[in-house]
């Protein structure tokens, strides 16, 4: 009994009951659903052992959106709390973790395999390859994020969640004021999903300098594979600062040492210096592919070719330089002097004028265009003026001084949101409704999409900007409730109506691909954007291979020029395919990092040596490992694409 | 016989281990704080060069600016992130 009782929930309420019985019963279904219907052998083999970049990316997908559910109930019930006065819907202890698990959640595991399903789905076609770089790494990578992401979602119902915030600032994360498992929970399972962005990003950054297709050079990859890059070498500069301070976190909290103490010599500011010095460009690791996404949404939809593309590709480079030198303007108030505030003032506000040159580039490209207002280019038309006011509100941030006043507010809160939810939820869902045919072979439908985003337009309006005002007044965040002579309380229901019209928003998502998935038309062809890149070349559902013969690319849009301008894009003639082997191991090794954390957070030490043990024994496995992967004859490609051919 | 003998790898073999075991003397040498830590940073850096260079063949491909670019950028935002620090702990706080 003594055992068991450290996996109870230290603070229960009747809404984790009901999720733990929730939970057991969602898995039983999942169980008996599988069996009933003997989809194991099926699961196993096309998913769950597959190393292929496309459905890795789909599976990304499909977490991503999960996330996107979870967070955003946390979201609701947060809004919910705070939509009325002294509300008692929530006590302080569940605000706490649930302020906490919405940011980690929606950041770390919503955000980021978002846009890794992107990268994965799109930068193999855009650039002609057949897979990315390292096929089972890239496997590996998926499994990480998806076990560490699970870990994370179990700590509600096992042992508490996180109740520090996303940032998880020590001494507050400390042991002593931080005394449950929660707080490991966050730095376990967010450094098994950060190794996995870590392999991702080297994964990536080899495929694209390494893979692309004949006559495609640097300065003529589509912008969305430019973004990827760009981003990938953020992710390569800055995600070992985390390990390593997650690292240092949780050998303060297990083994007692004194990294992040305020005494014995230990500095507990430290932790919020490294935490930023990843934290600041990793908001630029979630915005660059959303940029790049709404430069393929723009320049399709204006049908015309992207304004600017070197000044494009120069502003991304230039942002990711700054991004790394900007991190204290997150701690302004911390109490460090003038000097450091102002230089690190100065860096933040010079962000915005490469930032400010991609929206120029962007207007000028719709400019005199012949703009189709489809579902993706709502988003991308929505995003450019709510994304310009998050931005302008950041450079009020940015002055240090003023920021004594702003900072920790609901005008922090407002400001973030602004930019991350037209900046990369947006572009995620404009993402998610364009690429749709080439990942399912069908299209969401248009109607409920532009329902959508009305909806969630006007959602966010109401929820986020009364913060602005709020937030200025005085009103702090991550505080659970106030009192009605404050004031705030006519805003704040205003924001709890905005998050409900968003949540049918998000809702009617969920309606739409049901819709779809019944009543789409599935004859829609290779290309129904009539689209400009190289990943509208292959056919719709994309074959494992992706092209039959390899492209050959003179400009960055290579199918507009061979759709309009008379390209050859397919010079050569069908040769056997070389394709990487499927493998379970990434999938086990990942299942044993889940059993290793587990251990680890509730420091069961002969679990996690042993599940350490077999980690190593799987690398061991694949060092010694003999696997050259396979041939696909051109017979069989022939059949393929006569069969593919027919489809359309 | 000699391009078969990989005298390179050899050699830088032989140097890791005297890297290794120079910075390993810090612990069992009386020296101070500054001192030790001097010889391990620079043990640090010549070992991780050694590594790239010998063992994993960075600069034997023809994109090598691409591997010495990325190197160069790593080392300029790691020498930012540390003296970023040292102004905001250090100097001005």
């Amino acid at each position: 009994m003594e055992f068991l009782e450290r996996f109870a929930v230290p603070n229960p309420s009747l809404a984790i009951y009901a999720s733990m019985v929730a939970i057991g019963l969602t898995l039983i279904a999942i169980i008996a659903g599988l069996t009933y219907f003997k989809k194991w052998g099926y699961l196993w083999r096309e998913w769950l052992t597959t190393v292929d970049h496309k459905r890795i990316g789909i599976m990304y997908l499909i977490s991503a959106l999960i996330m996107l559910f979870r967070g955003g109930v946390d979201a609701i019930m947060m809004r919910a709390q705070l939509a009325v006065p002294d509300n008692k819907l929530l006590d302080a202890q569940h605000y706490n973790e649930i302020f906490t698990t919405h940011g980690v959640i929606m950041l770390i595991f919503m955000a980021m395999p978002f846009i890794f399903a992107f990268m994965n789905f799109l930068v193999p076609l855009q650039i002609g390859a057949r897979d990315v770089a390292f096929p089972r790494l890239n496997a590996l990578s998926f499994w990480l994020f998806f076990f560490g992401a699970m870990l994370f979602n179990i700590s509600f119902v096992v042992g508490g969640s996180p109740d520090a915030g996303w940032t998880s600032y020590f001494p507050l994360a400390g042991n002593e004021f931080s005394p449950s498992v929660g707080t490991n929970y966050y730095m376990i399972a967010i450094q098994i999903s950060g190794l996995g962005s870590l392999m991702t990003g080297i994964n990536m950054i080899t495929t694209i300098l390494k893979m692309r297709a004949p006559g495609m050079t640097l300065m003529k990859m589509p912008m969305f594979t430019w973004a990827t890059l760009v981003t990938n070498l953020i992710i390569v500069t800055v995600f070992p600062v985390l390990t390593v301070a997650l690292v240092m976190g949780t050998m303060d909290r297990l083994f007692g040492t004194n990294f992040f103490s305020s005494t014995n010599g230990g500095m507990d500011m430290l932790w919020a210096n490294l935490f930023w010095v990843w934290g600041h460009p990793e908001v630029y690791i979630l915005i660059l592919p959303a940029f790049g996404l709404y430069s393929e949404i723009i320049s399709t939809f204006a049908g015309r070719n992207l304004y600017g593309y070197k000044s494009m590709v120069a502003s991304m480079v230039i942002i990711s330089g700054l991004s790394c030198v900007v991190w204290a303007h997150h701690f302004f108030t911390m109490g460090q002097g003038a000097l450091a505030n102002s230089f690190f003032s100065i860096t933040t506000m010079m962000i915005s004028v490469p930032t400010g040159v991609k929206i120029f580039n962007w207007l000028f490209t719709m400019w005199r265009g012949k703009i189709r207002f489809t579902v993706p280019m709502l988003y991308s038309i929505g995003f450019i003026p709510l994304f310009v006011l998050g931005g302008v509100t950041g450079v009020m941030l940015a002055m240090s001084a003023a920021d004594y006043q702003y900072h920790n507010t609901m005008f922090l809160v407002a400001h973030f949101h602004n930019t991350i939810i037209p900046g990369v939820v947006f572009a995620m869902l404009a993402g998610l409704t364009f690429y749709w045919p080439k990942m399912f072979g069908f299209m969401l439908n248009e109607r409920i999409g532009k329902w959508t985003f009305w909806l969630l337009t006007v959602g966010f309006c109401l929820a986020f900007l009364p913060m602005y005002v709020t937030g200025l007044d005085g009103q702090a965040r991550r505080m659970y409730t106030y009192s009605a002579a404050a004031g705030f309380s006519t805003l704040n229901m205003v924001s709890f109506v905005g998050a409900m019209i968003m949540a049918v928003g998000f809702v009617l998502i969920v309606y739409n691909v049901y819709h779809s998935v019944r009543y789409a038309p599935r004859n829609i062809g290779a290309d129904p954007w009539d689209a400009r890149s190289l990943e509208w070349a292959t056919h719709t559902p994309v074959p494992e291979y992706n092209f039959a013969v390899q492209p050959h690319v003179a400009s960055s849009q290579a199918f507009w020029d061979a759709k309009k301008n008379g390209h050859v894009l397919f010079p050569g003639k069908v040769e056997k395919i070389h394709m990487p082997n499927n493998s379970g191991v990434p999938f086990i090794m990942s299942a044993i990092f889940f059993v290793w954390g587990f251990s680890m957070i509730f420091s069961l030490w002969i679990p996690a040596i042993i599940s350490t043990i077999a980690i190593f024994a799987c690398m061991a496995h694949r060092s010694f490992e003999k696997d050259h992967g396979r041939y696909i004859s051109v017979a069989e490609i022939e059949e393929t694409e006569t069969k593919l051919r027919g489809a359309n | 016989m000699s391009e078969l003998f990989p005298r390179k790898q050899i050699m830088g073999f032989v140097f890791s281990l005297v890297l290794t075991a120079a910075a390993l003397a810090v612990y069992f040498l009386d020296l101070t704080f500054a001192q030790g830590i001097t010889v391990l940073l620079i043990t640090a850096f010549v070992q991780a060069l050694l590594q790239l260079v010998v063992f994993m063949h960075a600069g034997e491909t023809e994109d090598k600016w691409i591997i010495y670019g990325k190197v160069y950028f790593m080392i300029g935002i790691a020498l930012v992130t540390i003296f970023g620090t040292l102004l905001i702990f250090l100097w001005d706080m």
